[in-house]
């Protein structure tokens, strides 16, 4: 390294590779380049965070105990139906705790018949403790429900992605976060409300019947006000036959504008849930209205022509999470595997609808535990203002050099110009994202550069004052001040290796532009500059040095 | 050669009394102030406390007692607000404590957009954070701050002795903690943000101190016959030009980020431009003389034989 074109050499191959890996990181430069060059250059560079550029960063968490419960849920209705094909006659089948199933019958003599049924669901298992002449009590197996428990936080994370896909946002991420939390970052997004619906919906589509011969008894009133459900609830709850619940269907008044809901009394067994949907397509009404057609698979289709069938002249509600969209009267089997779920929609609802029913429902609902929302507004005043800012900074650190150290001054803000290049090729490099944080750590690096160069030249003036030659006054300055630089930035290093090992989030973002700018301090300060002093002094009669 | 500094010999170890007086009143301040924030009675950030922060940015100016009405009318008592004057800004913030429904963000969007529906606005950021999150951000903070601390007394033990790490990590602990002091009196916001540029502080301040003692360091090998107490003086007055040159040059960097950065720096640049201050006083007057505290102070490296 003694050799001074060597080191020369090195120092402009890294200045290569930094701009050309940052060249991406600056779209409307890279955007103008011929299209085979950027077939052999990197493609993507420094992603900016949210805070610089608006978006939407969400940490949410499965419900996982619920995921369990709509497990069990569904294992009922599928007993339900194995009873009715065998012709067995039970009173009820009823989820009676999160992991447990209680069958009743009136005939003790059946109850050979059913425990048999316990086969075809080897899931659960038997409970002894239970053990009426009319009862029987299964108990989901604690290997399956955690088993539940882990696929339904991938379940989740592939429903969003696929939602997320379909609305359209650039570069976003879905992670898995600990056992079961889930990050989405979705930077850009420009309408924030209706990303975190589309993606924090369920969207549980179930096919309920009414139970049009019990409504009367309740005298549910036929309209109620957005916000009186709770009451409505209150009242039926005493008045409530087994097996029904009281759903809502939503509604906006043609004159008035406001929102209404309409009560219904509905069975609580599905008849039908989305998992059978193979497509779902937003249509146009004749009156100008959207719906969401829907197509189910083949053995869909089968089911609800069967439904249909056994069910005409009967309302059926059309449940998504909870919320009867529709509620039809049912007036011939239908056949060909098709239905629409009409309600009172604007077109984008009906699409956002579409998107859900297409990727899929949640296995659970999901609770958002973080919600980070920055309007593409502030992060463009903050780049402005902390650019300006920043750039304001570098001048007056620039100029302050050459003040102080003339001639030796210049080639410090050489060194601080090359250590911000290199930084931002690294970052580029490693397509890191840049966030107000990792900034911070820029300014940090900045401040240590301009630290070892006065260390330097502190140590070159103090060699040139003892009555040393210029060249001996500089090799020596380097020399002695090489260990302190060292170990200044190697505690600095261990903190960064900390912080980054062991912080989250925007601490990291810090510690990963500490850690890469102290390393290439190193090298601007010890290689960087000296090589420039080298090519001065090889001049042959050196007397002075600007310093 | 221009130079702000001569040749300079002031007696820093002489005023050490002094200075250890000053730094014991910012450390009590700032372990005041993390035990005030451990009991959740200083001003948390809603990143770490839980809660809502929503900021709106209107076409024309708004006030803010109307906006404190109009929102405890509402049933969003105990809104923190804050303007930032120029440019119609307003921060609405509401901790987890003081409100316990879903949607908060939301609510108080359509608050102002029923009550100032003249004033158009748009939302330029909003945070909604759990009070588990913001726990396990306070506890994954305090131990990557925990690991870097041991990381560095190690290392610094291992290149000079146990009493220089010991020394240096203390002196940089007492930066963060005037500063944290200083946040907390000031009653400033203590966000994740503030608590990155305490850490930035910390580096600093330790380069800082790193610079002094290896000055100290060589020293001592080099000229044995004066006391610890003269050498130490000597060494703090030869790196004090580049002291004061590097904290300047630094000090130059974060006066334009606090005054012009922008809201989302200014709290950073800050606390930043204090940490600064206090790292090149405490490099000076409380590292240094630290060393002199510790019981027979020549230790096995740097022993003069």
């Amino acid at each position: 390294m003694k050799k001074v074109g060597v080191r020369l050499t090195l120092l402009v191959s890294v200045v290569v590779m930094s701009v050309i890996f940052f060249i991406p990181s600056y779209l409307p430069f890279y955007q103008a380049l011929p299209g085979w060059l950027k077939q052999v250059m990197p493609s993507k560079g420094i992603t900016l965070g949210l805070d610089l550029q608006g978006g939407i960063h969400l940490v949410m968490e499965v419900d996982e105990d619920r995921a369990v419960e709509i497990a069990v849920d569904r294992s009922v209705v599928s007993l339900q139906d194995g009873l009715v094909d065998k012709k067995i006659p039970v009173e009820s089948v009823m989820r009676t705790g999160p992991t447990q199933i209680t069958i009743q019958f009136q005939n003790a003599e059946l109850k050979a018949q059913i425990q048999k049924m316990i086969d075809d669901y080897p899931f659960y298992s038997e409970t002894e403790s239970a053990g009426s002449a009319n009862r029987l009590v299964w108990e989901l197996r604690e290997a399956e429900a955690k088993r539940i428990k882990d696929s339904a936080i991938n379940q989740a994370l592939e429903t969003i992605r696929n939602r997320i896909d379909q609305f359209g946002v650039a570069e976003p991420i879905v992670q898995r976060q600990g056992l079961k939390q889930i990050v989405v970052q979705l930077p850009g997004v420009k309408e924030p409300k209706r990303a975190r619906d589309l993606i924090k919906e369920t969207a549980l589509l179930e096919f309920k019947m009414l139970d049009e011969d019990n409504q009367q008894n309740l005298d549910l009133p036929a309209r109620i006000p957005k916000d009186k459900e709770a009451e409505i609830l209150k009242e039926a709850e005493a008045k409530l036959p087994v097996g029904d619940q009281i759903l809502f269907e939503r509604g906006i008044d043609k004159d008035t504008g406001r929102e209404y809901r309409v009560p219904y009394l509905v069975k609580k067994r599905v008849m039908l849930t989305g998992d059978v949907l193979s497509d779902a397509r937003v249509s146009i009404g004749q009156f100008n209205d959207p719906y969401v057609s829907i197509t189910f698979d083949s053995k869909g289709g089968r089911e609800f022509e069967r439904i249909t069938g056994d069910n005409i002249k009967k309302r059926m509600a059309v449940v998504l999470d909870n919320t009867i969209y529709s509620a039809p009267v049912i007036q011939d089997r239908i056949t060909g595997g098709r239905a629409q779920i009409t309600g009172t929609f604007s077109m984008q609802e009906a699409n956002d609808l579409a998107i859900v029913l297409r990727a899929g429902a949640l296995p659970a609902p999901l609770k958002i535990i973080q919600d980070l929302t920055v309007g593409p507004s502030l992060g463009q005043d903050s780049i402005e203002k902390g650019m300006q800012a920043t750039l304001f900074a570098g001048a007056l650190v620039l100029v302050f050099m050459i003040v102080y150290y003339r001639i030796s001054g210049v080639i410090a803000d050489f060194a601080l110009v090359l250590n911000l290049f290199c930084l931002m090729g690294a970052l580029s490099a490693l397509n890191a994202t840049l966030t107000l944080p990792g900034i911070a750590g820029i300014v940090l690096t900045i401040g240590m550069g301009v630290d070892s160069n006065v260390l330097i030249f502190e140590r070159i003036r103090e060699e040139l004052r003892l009555g040393k030659a210029v060249r001996l006054a500089v090799d020596g300055g380097y020399d002695k001040a090489l260990l302190t630089i060292v170990d200044s930035h190697v505690t600095t290093l261990i903190t960064g290796a900390a912080l980054f090992l062991f912080g989250t989030g925007p601490i990291k973002g810090f510690a990963v532009t500490l850690c890469l700018g102290i390393g290439i301090n190193l090298f601007t300060a010890l290689v960087g500059t000296k090589v420039i002093f080298d090519l001065l002094n090889q001049r042959p009669k050196v007397e002075q040095l600007s310093i | 050669m221009l130079e702000i500094l001569g040749k300079t010999n002031f007696d820093f170890m002489g005023k050490r009394h002094l200075a250890f007086i000053f730094s014991g009143i910012m450390a009590v301040l700032g372990i005041l102030a993390i035990v005030q924030i451990s009991r959740g009675a200083a001003n948390l950030g809603i990143d770490f406390a839980g809660g809502t922060a929503v900021q709106l940015k209107f076409d024309q100016p708004i006030r803010i007692d109307e906006a404190r009405k109009v929102l405890e009318a509402n049933g969003l008592s105990n809104a923190e607000l804050q303007e930032f004057g120029q440019e119609n800004k307003l921060l609405i913030r509401l901790k987890a404590s003081t409100t316990i429904e879903e949607k908060v963000a939301d609510r108080v969007v359509a608050v102002f957009t029923k009550e100032f529906s003249s004033n158009h606005f748009v939302v330029d950021s909003s945070t909604e954070i759990g009070p588990t999150i913001g726990q396990k951000l306070q506890q994954d903070a305090l131990i990557a701050v925990a690991i870097s601390f041991a990381g560095i007394i190690l290392y610094v033990a291992a290149r000079f002795e146990l009493r220089f790490g010991i020394a240096a990590a203390l002196a940089t602990f007492h930066d963060v903690l005037a500063v944290l002091g200083g946040f907390y009196v000031l009653d400033k916001e203590i966000t994740l943000l503030v608590i990155t540029a305490l850490l930035t502080l910390a580096g600093y301040s330790m380069t800082d101190t790193v610079v002094v003692f290896d000055r100290i360091r060589e020293n001592l090998r080099m000229r044995r016959r004066e006391s610890e107490e003269t050498i130490i003086n000597n060494a703090v007055n030869q790196v004090l030009s580049r002291t004061i040159v590097t904290s300047l040059t630094v000090v130059l960097v974060l006066i334009p980020l606090t005054v012009a950065g922008g809201e989302v720096l200014h709290d950073f640049s800050l606390a930043l431009l204090w940490g600064v201050i206090f790292g090149t006083y405490s490099s000076v007057f409380v590292a240094s003389p630290l060393l002199l505290l510790w019981p027979k102070s020549a230790g096995g490296m740097l022993k003069r034989s």
